[in-house]
Parts: C-alpha cells; sequence; structure tokens
C-alpha cells in the first residue's frame, strides 16, 4: 500500500504534480500569514517606538487587525481610471505581487527543505529580485497619472542603481562560498555564530542591509511612494485589491530579502551555538527567528530615520556604495587568493 | 520527453510572436513590453538546453537592467505616432537588407551554409571535457584562462562606449551650487556660530 503511494508520487506525473503543487502551498499559505502579521508587527513596533499603543482593539492585542484589513480591501471597489490604460493598469499589481512570490522556491528553509536546489539559485534570486520594479513602472505609466509616473521613474532609477551595490555583496559572498546554490551557500557557514559571513563580511553585511531598504523602498529610501511630494507615489490611481496586491508584495519582498540576508550572511538554518540544547531546536525555527531579526530592523528603521533627499539617496549608491563593494570584491578575492583559503572547486 | 518538447514550443512561438509584435505594435511602450517578454522566452529556450547560467544572466542583464532603461527612455518620450509612421516605406529597404544580412550571417555562423569555423561538431568536442563539472564552472574556467585576453578586451570596449556616453552628456553649467557632502561633515562649531554679546536694548 505505501509502496504504492511513494511510486504514485515519485514517477507518475500525476502524483509529481501533485507533489509540488503541495511544495508550492506549503511555502506560500506561511508565507502570506507571515505577511498579514508581518504589517501588524510593523505598526505595533512603531508605536511602541512613538509611545503609542498600536492596532489593539480588533481581537485580542488587536492581532486579528491583519484580517479586518484583508477583509476591507477585498469588499472594497476596485476602480481604473478612465484615462488609464486598463490591461497594463491590472496586470502591474500582478507582476509586483508575483514576482514577490515566485522568488521563495529557491530560499533553503532546512538542510534539503527547498523546491528547486538549483545550481543558480543566487543569480535566480537575483534576476527575479531585479523584475519587480516592472510592476512599480508599468503601475506608474499605466495610471496615467503625473504622481504615479515621477514615483514609478524615482522607483526605476533607485532600484537599477542599488541592484549594483547588492549584485557585488552576492559576488563577495559566492567567492567565499565558490558555489552559487544557496543550500551551499549555508552549508558553508557551519559552526560557530563567527562563522558566519556577517564578522568576515561586516561591511557588505551592512551595505546589503542598506540596499534591500532602498530595494524594497522602505524609509528611509521610501522616496517611490513619498507622501509628503507624490501623494501615495506610483500607487497614488489603486484601490481595493489592486493596491493589497501591491502592499502584499512589497511586505512579501521585504521578508524575501530578510531571508537572502539571513542566507548569506546570518548563517541560515544554523543554530548559533553548534552543541545541544541548541542544536535541538529545528533548523526552521533558527532560520525563521532570523528573518525575524531582520524585518525587527527593517521596522526600527522605518519608525526611526528621515527620508533621503533623491539626489542624496543617487550619490550614496553610486558614490558610496559601488566603490566600496567593488573594492571589497577585489580585497576578499585577494585574502583568500593570497591566504590559501580559496574554497575547493 | 514530451513535456520539453511542449514547452520548447510554446516558448519558441511566444519568442517570435512577441519579436513580431515588438516590430508591429502602435505604441513604442507596447513594443519594449514585448521586447522583455521574447527575452524571457529566449531565457526559457536556454534552460531547456541545459544552459541554466546564460538564461539567468540574460534575465539579469536584459531584463533586469538594459530593458528597464529602455522602458524608462521611451515612456518619457513625447513620441508622435502619426509622424514615427511617414517614413516607413523609404526606410524599410535598409531595415530588410541589414536584416537579410544578419539572417545570412547567423546561418554561416552556425554552419549551415558552407564550413562555418565554429561548427557545432568543434563544440560538442571541446563540451565532452568539461560536462563533469557545471555550466557555470565550466564557463569560468574558460573565459578566464583561455579567453581572458578576449574578456579584457569586451571589458575596454564597453569602458569606452562608458566614457562615450558621460563625455557626450556632460555639460559644466557654471554658477550651480552643489551640495559637499564632506564640507557639512567636516564644519566645526567654531566655523559656523559666532557668539555675539548682545546689549539689553541695544540690538545686534
Amino acid at each position: 500500500m505505501y509502496a504504492d503511494l511513494i511510486t504514485f508520487f515519485t514517477t507518475n506525473w500525476l502524483g509529481m504534480a501533485i507533489v509540488m503543487l503541495a511544495q508550492c502551498l506549503a511555502v506560500t499559505v506561511p508565507l502570506l500569514v507571515a505577511v498579514a502579521y508581518m504589517t501588524y508587527v510593523d505598526r505595533k513596533v512603531w508605536a511602541s517606538i512613538q509611545l503609542r499603543r498600536g492596532p489593539n482593539v480588533v481581537g485580542p492585542f488587536g492581532l486579528l487587525q491583519p484580517f479586518a484589513d484583508g477583509l476591507k480591501l477585498v469588499l472594497k471597489e476596485t476602480i481604473v481610471p478612465s484615462s488609464a490604460n486598463g490591461v497594463l493598469f491590472i496586470i502591474a499589481p500582478m507582476i509586483a505581487f508575483m514576482t514577490a512570490l515566485v522568488a521563495w522556491a529557491v530560499v533553503p528553509f532546512d538542510d534539503g527543505w527547498v523546491i528547486a536546489d538549483i545550481n543558480v539559485g543566487i543569480l535566480y534570486l537575483f534576476a527575479i529580485s531585479s523584475l519587480g520594479v516592472y510592476g512599480i513602472i508599468i503601475a506608474g505609466w499605466a495610471s496615467n497619472s503625473k504622481y504615479a509616473f515621477l514615483g514609478a521613474l524615482r522607483s526605476a532609477a533607485q532600484m537599477v542603481s542599488y541592484e549594483v551595490s547588492i549584485g557585488f555583496v552576492l559576488i563577495t559572498v559566492l567567492l567565499c562560498v565558490g558555489s552559487l546554490n544557496l543550500s551551499q551557500v549555508v552549508l558553508a557557514q557551519s559552526g560557530w555564530f563567527w562563522n558566519w559571513f556577517w564578522l568576515p563580511l561586516l561591511p557588505m553585511f551592512v551595505i546589503f542591509f542598506i540596499s534591500a531598504l532602498a530595494e524594497t523602498n522602505r524609509t528611509p529610501f521610501d522616496l517611490p511612494m513619498s507622501e509628503a511630494e507624490l501623494v501615495a507615489g506610483f500607487h497614488t490611481e489603486y484601490s481595493a485589491m489592486t493596491f493589497g496586491l501591491f502592499f502584499l508584495g512589497e511586505y512579501a519582498n521585504m521578508i524575501l530579502l530578510s531571508a537572502l540576508g539571513a542566507v548569506l550572511f546570518l548563517g541560515g538554518w544554523h543554530s548559533p551555538i553548534p552543541y545541544a540544547p541548541f542544536t535541538l531546536v529545528p533548523g526552521v525555527v533558527w532560520f525563521a527567528l532570523k528573518i525575524a531579526f531582520l524585518l525587527f530592523i527593517f521596522s526600527w528603521t522605518k519608525g526611526t530615520l528621515p527620508r533621503y533627499r533623491y539626489d542624496q539617496l543617487m550619490r550614496l549608491g553610486w558614490k558610496v556604495f559601488l566603490p566600496v563593494s567593488l573594492g571589497w570584491v577585489v580585497l576578499t578575492a585577494a585574502v583568500l587568493t593570497f591566504g590559501g583559503w580559496l574554497p575547493k572547486p | 520527453m514530451i513535456l520539453q518538447a511542449l514547452a520548447f514550443y510554446v516558448f519558441a512561438a511566444i519568442t517570435v510572436a512577441s519579436a513580431a509584435m515588438v516590430v508591429v505594435s502602435r505604441n513604442p511602450v507596447y513594443s519594449v513590453l514585448f521586447l522583455i517578454l521574447a527575452f524571457f522566452n529566449a531565457a526559457g529556450l536556454f534552460l531547456l538546453i541545459g544552459a541554466e547560467f546564460i538564461a539567468m544572466i540574460l534575465v539579469i542583464v536584459y531584463v533586469g537592467a538594459v530593458a528597464v532603461l529602455f522602458l524608462f527612455v521611451v515612456m518619457m518620450l513625447d513620441i508622435n505616432l502619426t509622424e514615427l509612421r511617414e517614413g516607413f516605406l523609404d526606410y524599410f529597404p535598409v531595415g530588410a537588407l541589414i536584416g537579410a544580412v544578419l539572417f545570412a550571417e547567423l546561418l554561416l555562423g552556425v554552419g549551415i551554409i558552407g564550413a562555418g569555423s565554429t561548427t557545432i561538431t568543434g563544440l560538442n568536442a571541446h563540451g565532452a571535457q568539461v560536462m563533469a563539472i557545471d555550466n557555470t564552472r565550466a564557463i569560468g574556467r574558460v573565459l578566464y584562462t583561455q579567453y581572458f585576453y578576449l574578456f579584457q578586451v569586451a571589458g575596454l570596449v564597453l569602458l569606452v562606449a562608458m566614457i562615450g556616453a558621460i563625455v557626450l552628456t556632460l555639460r559644466s553649467r557654471p554658477g550651480v551650487r552643489r551640495q559637499k557632502a564632506g564640507d557639512q561633515i567636516n564644519r566645526t562649531k567654531e566655523q559656523s556660530i559666532t557668539v555675539v554679546k548682545v546689549p539689553t536694548r541695544g540690538g545686534v
């Protein structure tokens, strides 16, 4: 009986399709719940920073607030402006949301817990995260509104600029690992928590985190939707669930970049101390804790820092991060080569 | 196997159709979006023949960077569509000629016409020895050893193009006051404030 089931799920194409679908759901459903509660945590953290209480009315401690918000967005009417480009206007939020979800296919949650264990995992993540900008540009153009358009242009320039420095950060990490596979990246960081790459590559970790803020359009780099200048930036004309998809996509992207930071610099599923009782905790829990730590810093920066001016943002990206990260790539390569620490091919 | 064949035909059909739409569509923004779709499906075709590194690089470089800037520029252009159509018949022979030349070169390169220099058999003979390692390593080994100088020359070409673009667009505008972050950070208390003893009812 069991042998029959195993052959059905491993050889029959229908069985394999069912397994694949189940795997996708097993990643997507917890992710969406995490996105919903990330909005709640965000608001609670800002509230604490500003000495307020935050959402506390819907459910115990306001825990049902995200669902109330979600329900509100679903029930509202979707308004398409008459001068907007109808098809692209609807497609844009779908692209923004979808690119944030498909990237999760290569993220390793634990040893072997990954949907697609591909050899070019880092490149895949980088490629998908560079696609996210299309949702924003198309939304800005299709809205046919000056605020949305300005927000889209800002976002395009900003994301292209900061992708360059993220690319160099990825190169330093994969110089140390010798593989583009994300599971290999985590396995290369086994042992005590000072073996994780955050310490040997500390400047790159800082650059990665700041670039991640810019990639996800979060404060202090939220110029594409700065409410003081552009109403709501690229999603000014969006309402109801089309806006909801942008919102969900933004938070899913934040969690994705935190997961990437945890994989690249905080040792993925490894426990900080490689002895019991720490190793008895499942790797997924450590991974989730690391993601949560990075997400808390996201909320913390949003609660504390003022917004950058646009020329300052560009100066930081091109004149500070680009030379520093490029120099660090050369330095890392030199240290690895002359120190004899090059990973075995 | 049948699934792969099906995927190939889907990718190929969408690539060809969207490439045609790039030329045919009236709105330049649609053209760029169809171009992106064509890039994407070409990456899918690369994946099907097992060239996952090239597929990812195609998406990162062309879709993620080049096409974004294309779209950026095209969206900001104020293009008059009827004006754009006017010279179509004048330019058509030149365009067709260039297309024909490119097509002939492609056929020559693949080796269908005549004895091309880089025949498919030659590539396979080279590929046999690197099959044991994954594509990314194989490309790295060949690119940074055997073709190192060519790689450097390609970098130089890009550098020249970049300097050219900067020279073409750089204008020195007199009278512009730029923010110098270093100066602002290095400012001391002595430079920026003076303490004045103001007599009562005297004013400064």
